[in-house]
């Protein structure tokens, strides 16, 4: 297990030194940040002089490597607009949006499978018709509109959720927290819901085919012949199978929620990083863009790490060595 | 209800709703068990027999599944009239089972020792350690070696054999009064097969448990039972002690698959016969032929045999058969 996991941990080196290069190749070749830089109005003068400032008339690859000099250091440079470091702005911004992503990432879980056990055991009842129905809107409508229609429900016309922000705030440490006041908790739900709902979707449907599939197995027959309560065949010997693949693509998802919330984040002006990418793509900050690309690449592999730790724990067949 | 015998099943019907139609998988069978005794259920694929078990676990799946008549009498009770509830605490620990599979039919994900420990748990009310401690004593008792470390593997740690053993473990550990053994030995190698018949075999002696065993392997019933009851399409066909079946043979289904089995060393001493096999195929469970259900496939087939079915005839002591043949010229 240790050497598997080193040797993902290389993996994951190579996969980022990939990564910081494509964005550097991408952005020295999209837009002149120049213009941004010097403002429109700038002369020739001041643009040569801020070219040379930010060290942009040097060769390509010295740039380069002088970029990748940085990253090793953590210095991913500094953002255009405010003049702060670029990571220490994202790092700012990481619980709003890692507390967002859990928030609904937990909700996703536990009613997607709750919700799935429940349509595979009662498959042919109206509760079970409904929860499948809902399922396939959850899988089809896109994120924006399952955000708006939440507004203009809970905030709109029946006004017990607040529509945007993070509410109060509570800093412990670096970590600054909204989970801890009762106007973090309503600020937090209608956000998270909206962000979970592919996900819960995808997980009811997921459960249930799992179950399907699980509940005719031979050993669903022993444990039964053991004289099991039906429950203790379902929520033991049944749904431990089925967690194997929804751990997985919970997990995997979990990476993906972290890292691109963004179109959530913009509708309820959510101050997490996502919010800040698109800010800093509408103002071609550079700096802010690379970074948070390199975080969400290191939040991805980190959980895939964890996730393929977790398969092994939950599935005794597989042991990576 | 009274029964003199340890489980009685009489005239179960069981049937399967699906798409295609109703299939009469059960279709009024009827046999006993005895105290400590062994019987064998003989029959190709799809006669019923394994259908015939989970209608006595009640563990068909239903639906498709549906008992529709009959009665299982055991300890005086109708097991078909039981709540889910009731039978819970019957199955299990008083009558258990073990299927054909070993690969599959243990959980993959949980330890053996934990899926034996259920068993202690459910019907002993044990703790967890006393529990994991029984079930260590029981792999022993099945001559799986170590059996203190095994109990903390998982079954895909173990070859075939040893997960049939563990299953046989698991299924007597509560010292049951009937194991139904559908197909045990059947996915495994021959060399083990022995092995895990005489281990059966032994903890039967130690513990008086009843084993109905279903096959459709000769060799096995011959080797272990007391008594053997032969089904064909959902029905009982013959039925008879053991030696008195294999030497007094009478119904011709019976006799085919007597003869379908190959002699050892019979072709190098010259003495081989081709090996014979029933024409034909089980008929369909959704289109079971109209009086015999054999008929087709049989080579004395009369005209009797088409228009109305045999009862099934007692022809000596203990010994019946279903079929125009036996049945005397008065009676027909």
């Amino acid at each position: 297990m240790a050497t598997y996991i080193i040797r993902r941990l290389l993996q994951g080196i190579i996969v980022l030194l990939a990564v910081s290069t494509v964005c550097f190749v991408m952005f020295r070749y999209t837009g002149d940040p120049v213009l941004m830089l010097a403002g429109k109005y700038a002369t020739q003068e001041e643009r040569e002089h801020v070219r040379h400032v930010y060290g942009l008339d040097r060769p390509v690859h010295e740039q380069y490597i002088s970029f990748l000099g940085g990253v090793l250091q953590g210095d991913f440079g500094k953002s255009y607009v405010s003049q702060i470091d670029a990571l220490d702005m994202i790092l700012e911004r990481f619980p709003a949006t890692f507390e967002l992503a859990s928030t609904a990432i937990m909700i996703s879980f536990i009613f997607g499978v709750g919700l799935g056990v429940v349509v595979s055991v009662w498959p042919s009842g109206w509760l079970s018709r409904t929860i499948m129905a809902g399922s396939l809107f959850g899988i089809s409508i896109p994120t924006f509109l399952i955000g708006i229609l939440l507004v203009m429900f809970f905030s709109v016309y029946i006004e017990i959720f607040p529509s945007f922000g993070r509410g109060d705030t509570v800093q412990i440490g670096f970590w600054r927290t909204g989970l801890l006041t009762a106007s973090g908790w309503q600020h937090i739900l209608l956000p998270a819901l909206t962000l979970s709902g592919y996900q819960l979707a995808v997980l009811i449907r997921l459960t249930r085919a799992g179950m399907r599939e699980t509940l005719s197995e031979e050993y669903i027959k022993t444990a039964k012949a053991k004289g099991l309560s039906p429950a203790k065949v379902v929520l033991k010997h049944a749904l431990r199978n089925v967690m194997i693949p929804v751990v997985t693509i919970t997990g995997l998802s979990f990476g993906e929620l972290i890292a691109f919330s963004i179109v959530t984040e913009t509708i309820f002006q959510w101050p997490g990083m996502g919010n800040l990418l698109l800010t800093s793509i509408f103002e071609t900050d550079q700096p802010i863009i690379v970074t948070y690309i390199m975080l969400a690449a290191c939040i991805i592999l980190t959980i895939n790490i964890l996730v393929d730790v977790l398969y092994a724990f939950l599935n005794p067949r597989i042991r990576y060595d | 209800m009274k029964s003199e015998h340890l489980l009685e099943v009489l005239d179960l019907k069981t049937s399967f709703y699906t798409f295609e139609g109703v299939a009469r998988a059960v279709n009024g069978v009827s046999y006993y068990l005895d105290k400590g005794e062994t019987l064998g259920i003989v029959g190709e694929s799809g006669c019923g027999k394994s259908v015939t078990a989970s209608s006595v676990m009640r563990i068909l799946p239903e639906p498709p599944g549906k008992i529709e008549g009959g009665t299982i009498l055991f300890d005086n009770q109708d097991l078909t009239k039981l709540s889910q509830k009731q039978m819970r605490r019957i199955r299990g620990g008083r009558i258990a089972m073990i299927f054909q599979e070993p690969m599959t039919s243990l959980n993959p994900v949980f330890t053996i020792g934990n899926q034996i420990s259920e068993m202690f748990i459910l019907h002993k009310g044990m703790s967890r350690r006393e529990a994991m401690e029984a079930s260590a004593d029981m792999l022993d008792r099945v001559q799986i070696p170590a059996p203190k470390a095994r109990v903390h593997e998982y079954p895909h740690q173990l070859s075939g054999g040893m997960r049939q053993r563990a299953m046989i473990a698991m299924a007597l550990a509560c010292e049951p009064e009937i194991l139904i053994a559908d197909e045990p030995t059947t996915a495994l190698d021959v060399t083990v097969q022995a092995q895990i018949l005489d281990i059966m075999l032994k903890l039967k002696e130690d513990t008086g448990t009843a084993i109905q065993m279903i096959t459709h392997d000769l060799g096995v019933i011959a080797e272990t039972s007391n008594r053997i009851v032969v089904m064909y399409a959902g029905k009982v066909v013959e039925e008879a002690g053991t030696v008195e079946l294999f030497t007094k043979t009478l119904h011709p289904y019976t006799r085919g698959l007597l003869a379908s089995i190959p002699l050892l060393g019979s072709r190098s001493a010259g003495t081989q016969q081709s090996l014979s096999e029933i024409k034909g195929t089980v008929p369909s469970l959704f289109e079971i032929p109209s009086g015999c259900a054999f008929r087709q496939r049989c080579k004395h087939a009369m005209k009797i045999c088409a228009e109305r079915e045999p009862e099934l005839e007692q022809v000596g002591s203990g010994h019946a058969v279903r079929c125009w043949l036996h049945i005397p010229q008065e009676k027909r």
